[in-house]
């Protein structure tokens, strides 16, 4: 075990690589001149050169690459354009929110989606069942940001029960927590009804029940402990889809996020912002893969790794 | 494997008149889940190829009078901020989203599966050299990536189509790559390397053949996604502008009405989330008409 988690982190460290690599490109590849890009059309000779100078694209690519990736490795991300601040002080700023997102879309995708499964698999083709299964379908297909527009119309604008806007209160939490957790619910969801299923079949679950153990002691001790070890592989896999989801979220929620600072600065050419958010976002992605591969290797020791 | 199960082989073997097809089609009638996503898409296929028969009133037509207007008898879907008809521009966005779907699947399976099958059949450092690529490329969360590509490519519809697509490329490497792998080790294969066949004859006449079945599963709900991307990016304002009547971009300007008119931000999302239902359950169904070992 302790081979493939040496082996597995080594292999990230290429990937970390190529992705500070593709972050480098970006500005550089843009079609066109990317200083006058960035400054705008109808900027000043001047101040083209002097972002220019101050992206260090007047240097050789190569150096280019070599301080790109001295500054990265202290901590320098540049200066926003926009706001001439240190990138990584908007950093730093928006990060808490994200996380606080993505944490909150993954206790609600968990919570709903193991229980959804456990209520279908104890009752298998009833109508509870098709009920949850259809749900869960349909959850699945719907665009994370429309679903948080629809429970910002219902429950925000309709019933006017919580906020649709903010950070302050937990309360401002629950919509876009919602939001980003429901495709991960209806997945897990899916995943836990057939591992449940299965599980509920095996002889050992025979063996409890017939030692006369109470439905709800069979059920939650002895079935979902074993039913779960798949379904954590799901939930790891799903830490993309909860991250994309919070990006997207943001926007509709305007949640002061990397995300939402990711939208924005696109949409102002703030270069050095959007390499920074890029990075900070895909890093996220492959450290928690690799968490969730190395705990997935300690935590299972019936799987065995070459 | 998804070629020939034991099952289907001997139905063949029993009536050869029977084609494939036919052999799958059967197969595929009993899964109401999969003719419910059929009719869907042969609704949203309809309202794209005949959009200019179907669309009650012309999508870009404004009619100032009618702003916000609730649905009703002369606009079935009611009007969005400019008085257009919502209806005619939620059908005339289901011919973008055909486009977009069809563009960006063209572009992950054209560059996607000769990059797998080569990788996948040359092996070695190709091999190595190529999976390193794919594994950065997948290191990125898919809208993220699409994300990036639109910022390098700027904003537009057909920056987005082919972001869209880019993004799918990966997906199709890594899985015509780990058929190719099996197949490559069948004896079909070591035949027709004895009879002198050239790798690239190989390739195109007897391993991509045998992998059919999975591209075409996998394109079906890659149409999919792809449409929800690109609505994304609509939604976000990176992708089709204002006034294309796109699902994403419309949505992106309902939603400053929300308080105003509910039909403006539902009907589109609604759109969205029916096609690419559509096509998820016509994908299941078609996985598990190909082969019935693979349902879940």
């Amino acid at each position: 075990m302790w081979a493939y988690i040496a082996k597995r982190l080594l292999l990230t460290v290429p990937v970390i690589f190529g992705v500070a690599f593709v972050v480098f490109a970006m500005v550089r590849i843009v079609p066109g001149d990317p200083a006058q890009i960035i400054a705008g059309e109808t900027a000043t000779k001047e101040f083209v050169e002097a972002i220019r100078k101050d992206l260090g694209l007047d240097r050789p690519l190569l150096e280019q690459f070599g301080t790109f990736m001295a500054s990265l490795l202290r901590g320098d991300l540049g200066r926003s354009i926009r706001s001439k601040a240190p990138v990584s002080e908007e950093l730093w700023a928006r990060i808490p929110n994200t996380v606080r997102l993505t944490i909150a879309g993954l206790v609600v995708a968990v919570s709903v989606g193991v229980t959804a499964g456990v209520v279908s698999a104890i009752r298998p083709y009833s109508v509870v069942d098709s009920a949850v299964m259809l749900v869960a379908l349909v959850g699945l297909s719907m665009p994370v940001f429309w679903s948080g527009l629809m429970l910002i119309l219902i429950f925000a604008v309709r019933l006017g029960w919580l906020p649709a806007v903010g950070t302050e209160t937990l309360a401002h939490l629950v919509l876009p927590a919602i939001t980003v957790g429901m495709a991960t619910a209806a997945i897990i969801a899916r995943m836990t009804r057939s591992s449940m299923l299965e599980v509920l079949r095996s002889d050992y679950i025979r063996t409890a029940r017939a030692k006369g153990l109470a439905e709800h002691v069979v059920v939650n001790r002895h079935a979902l402990r074993n039913a779960l070890i798949p379904v954590i592989t799901v939930v790891g896999l799903q830490m993309g889809t909860l991250l994309s989801g919070a990006v997207l979220t943001e926007s509709v929620f305007a949640w002061p996020g990397i995300g939402r600072l990711l939208v924005e600065g696109i949409l102002a050419r703030d270069y050095p912002i959007v390499q920074a958010a890029v990075l900070v976002v895909a890093l996220a992605f492959v450290l928690v893969n690799l968490a969730v591969d190395v705990l997935y290797a300690a935590v299972d020791p019936r799987i065995h790794y070459e | 494997m998804v070629t020939a199960t034991p099952a289907v082989r001997a139905e063949t073997i029993l009536r050869p008149g029977r084609s494939r097809f036919r052999v799958v089609w059967a197969q595929f009638r009993r899964n109401r889940a999969g003719l419910i996503g059929l009719a869907i898409l042969m609704a949203f296929l309809g309202a794209g190829l005949f959009a200019p028969v179907l669309a009650p009133y012309d999508p870009y037509e404004i009619d100032l009078e009618g702003g916000l207007k609730r649905p009703s008898r002369a606009h079935w879907l009611g009007q969005d901020e400019l008085g257009r008809d919502l209806l005619s521009r939620i059908i005339y966005g289901a011919r973008l989203s055909l486009i977009i779907g069809v563009i960006a699947v063209s572009i992950g399976v054209g560059f996607g599966v000769p990059i797998g099958a080569v990788s996948g059949y040359v092996g070695g450092r190709v091999d190595l050299l190529v999976q390193r690529l794919i594994d950065i490329m997948l290191a990125f969360p898919g809208i993220l990536l699409a994300i990036v590509l639109v910022a390098i490519l700027g904003v537009g519809l057909v920056q987005v189509m082919v972001a869209v697509g880019i993004v799918s490329i990966p997906t199709y490497a890594r899985l015509v790559r780990g058929q190719v792998l099996s197949l490559r080790a069948q004896e079909f294969v070591d035949a027709a390397r004895a009879l002198g066949a050239t790798g690239g004859r190989i390739i195109w006449r007897h391993v991509l053949p045998n992998t059919l079945a999975v591209i075409i599963v996998q394109s079906t709900l890659q149409v999919a996604s792809a449409i929800l991307s690109a609505a994304a990016l609509g939604f976000l304002g990176l992708g089709a502008q204002p006034p294309t009547a796109e699902w994403g971009a419309m949505l992106s300007n309902a939603r400053q009405y929300i308080r105003l008119a509910w039909h403006s931000v539902t009907f589109p999302g609604l759109a969205i989330m029916l096609t690419v239902l559509g096509f998820n359950l016509l994908g299941d169904a078609i996985r598990d008409a190909l082969d019935p070992k693979m349902r879940i």
